[in-house]
């Protein structure tokens, strides 16, 4: 089911100031395709949340409308839908069972759709079996570990068979190792159901490894949309490079002059057939390559050993960040008593914005 | 090391043991005893024997047995009731935005008003005196129905002032501790089930009434035992000579054979005070019994 976001706002009054209205979601256009992983990724207080909350029914738009396939549920409320949603604490009942827990929204069918206990067992188990969690079907919620929760939940919202699967930071609650383990599983239960599924998140890396589509926000406005690498690869402005991406994009400030782009007094680029302007340039860590008549010329501060690679911690009078980062191959050799260190750089690697707009120029 | 550790918490705890042990426990056992001395007399301190017979005095004293009864049906109505009715206003109370401060302040007035003066409100409104017959009577009339006296009337309607009363006075309370049973559920829980499709019905009674099914069984329990010991409201409505209004209580009765008119009888006092405690412990470890698979604690 594609699910189509028409020029969709939700204002809130201000708690903090009387009578201030708070633009949580923002003219947000977008059409979902069908059957696609998609992740809304932005900073804590972007409108992601409100934007999931809006595509569920739990809150209803100031302006805007929200098409399922091509039925208008703009006004539909959340049970008449046909979404799925996993919390981000999960909010399973837990004075009920694995196997009451999962049933619950096929108890509340009505009609037509009324299944008799046995289809309902049925389906649960089956539904069990997905997630991988029948074997625990009669344990309470506290018995069960955070992941095991976790696929709980999100076996409760499929049972259904959702339009929508919906999960609102469904990683965070789980510690490292089970977040790696758990994201591969979210893509395989994806894959396997077909569910149009959109899931927020903070991390970058999280929305990246899965998504098959990211939507980045920022104040309630969609920055950018597109396929994990084209967003990563080709970022429309400063806040979508810097926010994707670890070690985050070195930003310096720089300009365009005569065809070329200067950092400081270092010429570092060609820029033929640009305009003259001041810019910030952004440079991902592994757009450095350490050469020692490469134009740039950074203060060396010490090298972090990764095993495969190195990351070279360096400073320069024009950067904006606490020092730059640059990730090289191992290979390169540094001595321990230099402290200068110079680097040409990959130009596709490289990004210029707007001094003032922070646009992509 | 330990065993220095365990003086001093003992040293600790002396002031609270000897004033408990002084002023509770020392009474307690005292009350037993009493029960047990027959004829006990408490000018010359003498009693003539020991055994049940206080007991058998008091099971077969018509008193009594009109005490039991009226406790009884004031415990039977008004718990349940009273509960029913907290739990409506204090879903109610959820639920509403606008003024829920000023109604939460209304609903809490009662309890930190005093028995008699609602008692004197409570009059007021029902007796019927030589210049009034009260707001409730003129009500009553106003529908065309014939006036009841429900101070000095029939038993029915003095039982139903006391109910209305008693469910009233301890309504405040009940919803204070559910209101704050309500808030304290996590909204996820509401719109999980929202999104799962549960009708507001259904969301009450599987998830609302589970998540709060301790303290609506605190409030149960506790207002078994309170109702139980129901003397004062009582006096409040009918004055201090119950058994005349044919509406005394167990307390009432205790208190009667101490120290009214009749009273100087320590043993039959200390027998009904027994048979109370009887009768609340069975209440109590029923409702603990019945209430374990109710019950869930998170």
């Amino acid at each position: 089911m594609k699910v189509v976001l028409e020029n969709l706002t939700k204002q809130f009054l201000s708690r903090q100031k009387k009578g201030e209205i708070v633009t949580a979601v923002n003219n947000f256009n977008f059409e979902i395709p069908d059957g696609q992983l998609i992740g809304l990724l932005g900073p804590s207080g972007c409108g992601k949340s409100t934007t999931l909350n809006l595509i569920s029914g739990l809150e209803t738009p100031t302006t805007g409308k929200i098409y399922f396939g091509d039925e208008d549920v703009t006004n539909l409320p959340p049970e008449e839908r046909g979404v799925g949603l996993v919390f981000q604490n999960y909010a399973l009942y837990p004075h009920l069972t694995v196997e009451e827990n999962i049933i619950f929204p096929l108890q509340n069918l009505k009609g037509a759709q009324k299944m008799t206990k046995e289809a309902m067992h049925q389906k649960a188990v089956e539904t069990a079996k997905l997630v991988q969690i029948d074997g625990l079907m009669e344990r309470k919620p506290k018995e069960l570990s955070g992941g095991q929760q976790q696929r709980v939940a999100i076996a409760r919202a499929l049972v259904k068979i959702p339009k929508v699967l919906l999960l609102d930071e469904p990683l965070s609650n789980l510690d490292a190792r089970l977040r790696l383990q758990t994201r591969e599983e979210l893509r395989r239960i994806q894959r396997e159901t077909g569910v149009t599924t959109i899931f927020v998140t903070h991390d970058q890396e999280e929305a990246m490894s899965i998504s098959d589509l990211i939507i980045v926000m920022k104040d309630g406005v969609v920055h950018q949309i597109g396929k994990p690498q084209e967003v990563y690869d080709e970022p429309v402005n400063l806040f979508v490079a810097q926010f994707l991406g670890t070690p985050q994009i070195n930003v310096f400030e720089g300009e365009i002059r005569d065809g070329k782009v200067w950092i400081g007094e270092e010429a570092v680029l060609d820029a033929q057939g640009r305009e003259d302007r001041k810019v910030w340039v952004g440079i991902r860590p592994e757009g450095f390559i350490p050469d020692e008549n490469g134009p740039f010329t950074c203060r060396m501060d010490r090298v972090e050993v990764m095993g495969r690679d190195v990351s070279v911690v360096s400073t320069h009078d024009k950067m904006t960040g606490k020092s730059i980062r640059s990730i090289v191959s191992a290979e390169n050799k540094f001595r321990p008593d230099q402290t200068e260190v110079r680097f040409s750089l990959k130009p596709y690697k490289v990004f210029l914005f707007d001094r003032e707009s922070e646009e992509r120029v | 090391m330990k065993q220095k550790n365990n003086l001093k918490a003992w040293l600790y705890l002396l002031p609270a043991i000897l004033f408990l042990g002084v002023f509770m426990v020392y009474p307690l056992v005292d009350v037993c005893f009493y029960s047990l001395e027959e004829n006990y007399h408490s000018i010359s301190q003498t009693y003539t024997g020991v055994g049940l017979g206080n007991f058998g005095h008091v099971l077969s004293d018509p008193f009594f047995i009109q005490a039991l009864k009226n406790t009884l049906i004031l415990v039977v109505i008004t718990v349940p009731v009273s509960t029913g009715i907290s739990l409506l206003i204090a879903l109610g109370l959820s639920s509403v935005k606008a003024l829920k401060k000023a109604f939460q302040t209304i609903y809490f007035l009662p309890y930190v008003t005093n028995t008699l003066a609602v008692g004197l409100v409570f009059m007021i409104l029902f007796a019927r005196t030589e210049y009034t017959d009260g707001l409730i009577n003129a009500l009553i009339q106003a529908m065309g129905y014939e006036m009841v006296d429900f101070i000095n009337g029939p038993y029915w309607a003095k039982m139903l002032v006391t109910c209305l009363y008693t469910v009233w006075i301890v309504m405040p309370f009940k919803i204070l501790i559910l209101t704050s049973a309500l808030a304290s559920v996590n909204q996820d829980y509401y719109k999980a089930a929202k999104v799962d499709g549960a009708s507001s019905g259904r969301i009450f009674r599987k998830i609302t009434l589970p998540m709060i099914s301790p303290t609506v069984f605190y409030l149960i329990i506790t207002g078994f035992i309170g109702a139980f010991k129901a003397y004062s409201d009582e006096v409040a409505l009918f004055g201090v000579n119950l058994n005349e209004a044919g509406m005394n209580t167990i307390v009432g009765y205790v208190y009667d054979m101490l120290y009214s008119d009749k009273g100087g009888y320590p043993g039959y006092a200390a027998a009904a005070a027994l048979l109370l405690f009887a009768i609340v412990f069975t209440i109590t470890y029923i409702n603990l019994r019945f209430s374990k698979n109710k019950v869930q604690y998170m």
